[in-house]
């Protein structure tokens, strides 16, 4: 019992401490391929903690929503985080949220940024909160569709059953399962506003979806509104490494060594994982915004033929 | 014959359905044509990997006409005719890409209630593969009827000829004079469809089926 | 003992509205009968809990009134029990919020009257045990709450709204009347309880379906028979369409589960895929429509349809299982569906008694003329948040949990055997989870432009607080929206006999898993602790929040907006409602409504400005009802030439039906 909250709170600890770090070797190596310097990999941390020491700025008429919005969001992301099975599955409190909670999680805070968009009252606001709930009314059923598809073949919508049902031999290679990595991976994109989506790193505010809805957000406020992103962005990559590269998890009441394994599988899984969304985002350009709705709506086809491919026959 | 070759075979023709959809997003006729040497390849792919569970060495040959013909040389032939006809533009569509996405889930769903009822003893693994070589024909024909350039309308044909040898392949292989006639024909519609294609090009400046149809003379 | 007192406050609400007719004009008036319409449900809740919760067995009574040979049926069984639960909540908490609401009413002796005969008719269809009885509490809810819509009938869109809700309540009726005349057969057996023994033949149980599917459905809400509810719902002042959005179409949905559960006997195959396919379109259209609206009653009350959709993917779900005999399956889709019931009437009338609130603080209906009333209205403000958080499915609050339980049932279902079932059930599911995604959308729209940014109108500025027993009811039932999140497995195990008695099974019973979590099939299945989440959101918000106020600044100041250095004084600049809906209009609205956007430039030398027009089309009205009025006109046209014959062709006419009904005897007999 003792080691199993120490686990759990390891888990939380360990994606809170990861998330920044991810996000910096993502850039590192975006960097590289462009063939420039980049920033080093403790950027984030540095740039969390200059937020942290400066003044907040708040428009005049922000409502006192504004001000408690970066921690909703931030309660919300962490809870979901703390709940995905990284280097052990069979957390303690895994089974107080499954897939689909974890989903609506992540819904509630993109609900909260969504009204922080609206709350000043400026257009920039307006216009990212706009194309936010466009793209999040695509994406968020092909995720469901996809938790569909992997429910009904791991017979469970429990992260930690599916994790461990993705590690047996039962598996095997599945079409649907293929389809469900592919719809997956885009989905993730757009959720994390991700190029060909949105670009993280735009100053440019008609191309900008996540940034617009933030820009009257400072100090310490932006610190935990970064925080959250790049922790949402760990998230979907531990999501796709738990149900689709399962292997190094250690199972529930592993001892050290299988822990240890464990937690070095994942920070290898998180490097490749860093590697591949970088070299992914240096090779293709950002999308016009209404052509995103095309390219989600293709994810949500993938994910609905992967569950009707379920539907009609067990060996799919 | 164990699950993990029923998976694969299933993987590869599941994949053939998805490079299927691919082309029905496309809207570059470069683009497109790299997707249907895709196409070709997975075609290959799949037919050598059944001749591998089959123990069929004839499919091998199959594999290697798909791979050669239908993979290399006839993608790049088209490419030379799409220069030489200047219409390396945008592929208009009749329909928008939502709605020919929702038909074309629709026809897999069809073909897979159709295949599976109808062949219910037969060999599971033949009846699954049918059924998506009979999504992958009805795909191709879906192209087909959702395009106005005559050039994407070949593509479409082409891969509906895809799934018909995926489906011969999946029904323990076709003998390989059927298969060498079917793919000869094939080449001569082929070479007969460019040399019509160059002629209307000459005479109307455009191979937009729909702007050939106002030169057709009465109007229905 | 429990239907005794039910139906004693039944008659007592009854008894009012004479009453009320009686004290019309007086101050007090509003006071004291808002007040009896608080106290009067109230008993009437706590008796039907008894019944739900206790285990005696359903109680029936036959009361002399109506036709001299068959009398009054009531019947308090567990369905009913939880319906009157859902009714006298909805007509509690209504009359609460209009002890304040009331005092701003510019003719109560036209509302007054007319709200506690709307109540008791309500409670009398649920209680009622045979068609007769059913029928005439049917028709005598519609009336009542034509009368409501018509109360303020100066205003030309509410007459309209008037007349539309009166034909079409008129034709679910005669929809239900057919019905319940079929099951009844030609023995004339009225009473429920005969039509539960009878067992019809399989073809008089599908045109039951049918029938109940047009009547019952279209006074929930079914597209296409959901013209009126739009319409309807805004017209009538707030509290009352709180009542009908949230309570109306539940009574509805109470008619449909009556007569396809209970008494028409086993299903075919086809039925469910009748309602799946129905209920799928609706909640689709109901969210879209609401996303293209400004009007915020207008929007509530579409958006009422998209649940009203929900809810019948549900029954349509447990129809399946029980169809091929999958009891455990089956309850669990009915529990999820009357849960969402449940969660629908309490949700939908804090919306609304929102929208009332707002409506008595600025006059304005319309979204694009509010703004900024987080700062003049903060208690509100937070209400109207977390109905607008429960209604888009978040967790912590309830509207989750019941979509989540949908999500459950779904994934349970590739064991149906139907074919047509196993291509219609994922596609059901992927409109299921496109409309939740919308409804959120649609909810951020509503509650942003409305609450949030700055006023786009001076009745926007002026907003003041509204009145302490709006308030009191508001937080009631967000508090109630809470409970029903964080503890769902009470709920859950209350409506075990409900679901005991229409499907013969029902869900695990809730209270023995750890940490009072919802264990709905099994714990190595799936499971959803609402409480554990809300209480890791609490820790997790207090520690960031503690964290960032030790190791960060603290210093705040005020200043203009950035707007990336261009802020613009004007309120015009920031989005309006329409414009927040752009993208989304332009996914989805230019196929859903053909929807065109273009602008209109003004001809050189004009100091007109130019316009952006917007052309959405209702398609369901043009395709459907529209072709329909035109084909009544031209009928009714012709069918008036009667009206100018001569006295030799009246002569004829009468002496040619004459001869053709004798012809027909002489045939049939």
């Amino acid at each position: 019992m003792i080691l199993d909250m120490t686990v759990q709170g390891a888990q939380m600890l360990l994606v809170l401490l990861l998330a920044p770090l991810f996000t910096g070797f993502v850039r590192k190596v975006k960097a590289r391929l462009q063939r420039r310097q980049g920033p080093p990999l403790i950027q984030p941390y540095r740039d969390l903690a200059r937020l942290m020491r400066k003044e907040v700025v708040l428009a005049q008429n922000a409502s006192w929503l504004f001000r408690v919005i970066p921690y909703l969001i931030f309660a919300a992301t962490w809870v979901a985080a703390a709940l995905v099975p990284t280097f052990r599955t069979g957390l303690l409190f895994s089974w107080s949220a499954d897939l689909i909670a974890i989903i609506a999680l992540l819904g509630s805070g993109r609900f909260f940024l969504t009204l922080a968009g609206l709350d000043v009252g400026t257009s920039f606001g307006g216009i990212g909160s706009s194309r936010e709930v466009m793209i999040a009314s695509l994406a968020e059923p092909a995720m469901i569709m996809i938790v569909f598809t992997l429910a009904l073949i791991a017979g469970s919508t429990q992260l930690s059953t599916m994790a461990e049902f993705m590690a047996s031999p039962a598996v095997g290679l599945r079409v649907s399962l293929g389809l469900a990595l592919l719809a997956l991976i885009i989905v993730a994109i757009a959720e994390n506003g991700r190029i060909p989506v949105d670009n993280p790193a735009t100053h440019l505010e008609l191309t900008m979806v996540h940034e617009a809805m933030v820009l009257e957000y400072s100090g310490r406020h932006l610190a935990l509104i970064e925080l959250t992103a790049s922790l949402k962005l760990i998230l979907y990559v531990s999501v796709i490494a738990c149900l689709f590269v399962p292997w190094g998890l250690a199972p529930a009441g592993a001892g050290w060594p299988a822990l240890a394994i464990g937690v070095a599988a994942y920070i290898g899984k998180l490097a490749v994982g860093g590697f591949l969304l970088a070299l992914f985002e240096t090779s293709i350009a950002k999308m016009r915004v209404f052509r995103v709705p095309e390219f989600l709506g293709a994810a949500l086809m993938l994910g609905l033929l992967a569950t009707l491919l379920r539907f009609v026959s067990g060996s799919f | 014959m164990s699950s993990i070759d029923f998976d694969i075979a299933h993987l590869l023709a599941g994949s053939l359905v998805l490079v299927s959809f691919m082309e029905l997003y496309q809207d570059r006729l470069y683009a497109l044509l790299n997707i249907y040497a895709l196409h070709a390849l997975a075609l290959a792919a799949s037919v050598a990997w059944q001749a591998f569970v089959q123990d069929a060495p004839h499919l091998y040959v199959t594999a290697g006409v798909a791979l050669v013909f239908k993979a290399i040389i006839i993608p790049v032939a088209l490419h030379r005719i799409i220069v030489r006809l200047g219409v390396h533009r945008e592929i208009e569509k009749v329909v928008g890409v939502g709605l020919t996405m929702i038909v074309g889930i629709g026809l897999v769903a069809l073909s897979m209630v159709v295949m599976l009822r109808v062949t219910h003893e037969a060999d599971p693994l033949a009846r699954e593969d049918l059924a998506f070589a009979l999504s992958v024909v009805l795909l191709g024909l879906l192209m087909m009827v959702t395009r106005r350039n005559a050039v994407s309308q070949v593509v479409g044909f082409m891969s509906l000829e895809n799934g018909l040898v995926l489906a011969a392949t999946g029904a323990k292989g076709m003998p390989l004079v059927v298969e060498i006639s079917i793919a000869f024909s094939i080449l001569i519609a082929f070479i007969v469809i460019g040399i019509f294609l160059f002629r209307i090009r000459e005479r109307f400046d455009t191979v937009d089926v729909q702007a050939l149809d106002r030169f057709r003379g009465e109007r229905r | 003992m429990t239907l005794t007192i039910v139906l004693a406050c039944a008659a007592a609400l009854l008894a009012l509205a004479p009453f009320a007719v009686v004290i019309g004009r007086s101050a007090a008036a509003s006071r004291l009968i808002y007040g009896a319409s608080v106290i009067v449900p109230a008993i009437s809740l706590i008796a039907a809990l008894a019944q739900l919760l206790g285990t005696a067995a359903p109680e029936t009574v036959t009361l002399p009134v109506g036709l001299p040979w068959l009398g009054a049926h009531f019947r308090l069984d567990a369905l009913s029990a939880f319906f009157l639960i859902v009714v006298d909540l909805g007509a509690a908490s209504a009359s609460l919020f209009a002890l304040g609401y009331g005092e701003h009413e510019t003719s109560p002796e036209r509302v007054l009257p007319f709200y506690p005969a709307y109540l008791a008719a309500m409670t009398l269809v649920v209680l009622a045990d045979d068609a007769f009885t059913f029928l005439v509490s049917w028709e005598f809810m519609s009336l009542t709450s034509w009368a409501l819509v018509m109360s303020h009938h100066r205003l030309p869109d509410n007459v309209r709204a008037g007349y539309v809700y009166l034909v079409m309540a008129s034709f679910g009726t005669l929809a239900l009347l057919l019905g319940f005349g079929l099951l009844a057969g030609s023995d004339g057996l009225y009473t429920f309880a005969q039509m539960r023994a009878a067992h019809p033949p399989a073809m008089l149980g599908a045109l039951a379906l049918i029938l109940a599917l047009i009547g019952a459905g279209s006074k929930a809400g079914l597209v296409p028979l959901h013209v009126w509810l739009p319409l309807a719902h805004p017209a009538a002042p707030s509290h009352v369409s709180a009542l009908m959005s949230g309570v109306m179409t539940k009574v509805a949905v109470y008619g449909f589960v009556r007569i396809v559960f209970d008494l028409a006997g086993p299903p075919a195959w086809w039925w469910s895929i009748v309602v799946l396919a129905l209920a799928g379109v609706t909640t689709v259209m109901g969210v879209l429509y609401a996303l293209m609206q400004h009007d915020l009653k207008r929007l509530l009350a579409y958006h009422t349809v998209e649940n009203i959709g929900i809810i019948f993917i549900g029954l349509g779900l447990a129809l399946a299982f029980e169809t091929y005999g999958m009891t455990f399956a089956a309850a669990l889709a009915l529990t999820a569906a009357l849960f969402h019931v449940f969660n629908h009437s309490l949700f939908k009338s804090l919306l609304f008694f929102g929208a009332g609130a707002v409506l008595t603080a600025t006059g304005e209906r319309d979204m694009e003329h509010l703004g900024g009333l987080i700062h003049r209205m903060p208690q509100t403000a937070f209400v109207f948040l977390i109905g607008c958080v429960a209604i888009s499915a978040l967790p912590p609050l309830n509207g989750f949990v019941s979509e989540w339980l949908t999500f459950q049932a779904i994934l349970l279902s590739p064991q149906l055997p139907s074919w047509g079932l196993k291509l219609l059930v994922p596609a059901v599911g992927a409109l299921l989870a496109l409309s939740a995604a919308l409804a959120a959308a649609c909810f951020v729209k509503a509650y942003g432009v409305t609450f949030l940014g700055r006023p786009r109108a001076p009745a926007a500025e002026t907003a003041t607080e509204t009145n302490s027993f709006s308030l009191a009811a508001m937080f009631l039932l967000a508090a109630l929206c809470l409970l029903a999140g964080i503890l769902p497995g009470l709920f859950i195990n209350a409506l075990a006999p409900v679901s005991s008695a229409l499907v013969g099974g029902h869900m695990p019973v809730q209270t023995g898993a750890q940490w009072l979590a919802l264990v709905p099939i099994t714990a190595s299945r799936s499971s959803y602790d609402g409480m554990l989440v809300f209480v890791f959101m609490a820790i997790s918000g207090t520690l960031a929040a503690f964290a960032i106020h030790r190791l960060a600044s603290d210093r705040l100041r005020r200043a203009p907006a950035w707007d990336c250095g261009y802020p613009d004084a004007s309120p015009a600049t920031q989005y309006t409602a329409m414009s927040f809906a752009q993208p989304i209009r332009r996914v989805f609205g230019t196929v859903v409504f053909r929807a065109r956007e273009h602008g209109e430039m003004p001809p050189p030398g004009s100091t007109r400005p130019a316009r952006l027009v917007v052309e959405l089309h209702d398609l369901i009205w043009e395709a459907l009802y529209a072709p329909l009025a035109v084909g009544i006109g031209f009928a009714a046209e012709r069918l008036n030439h009667l009206q100018f014959l001569t006295i030799r062709q009246f002569l004829t006419l009468v002496f040619c039906t004459l001869v053709i009904l004798l012809l027909v005897l002489a045939i049939w007999s």
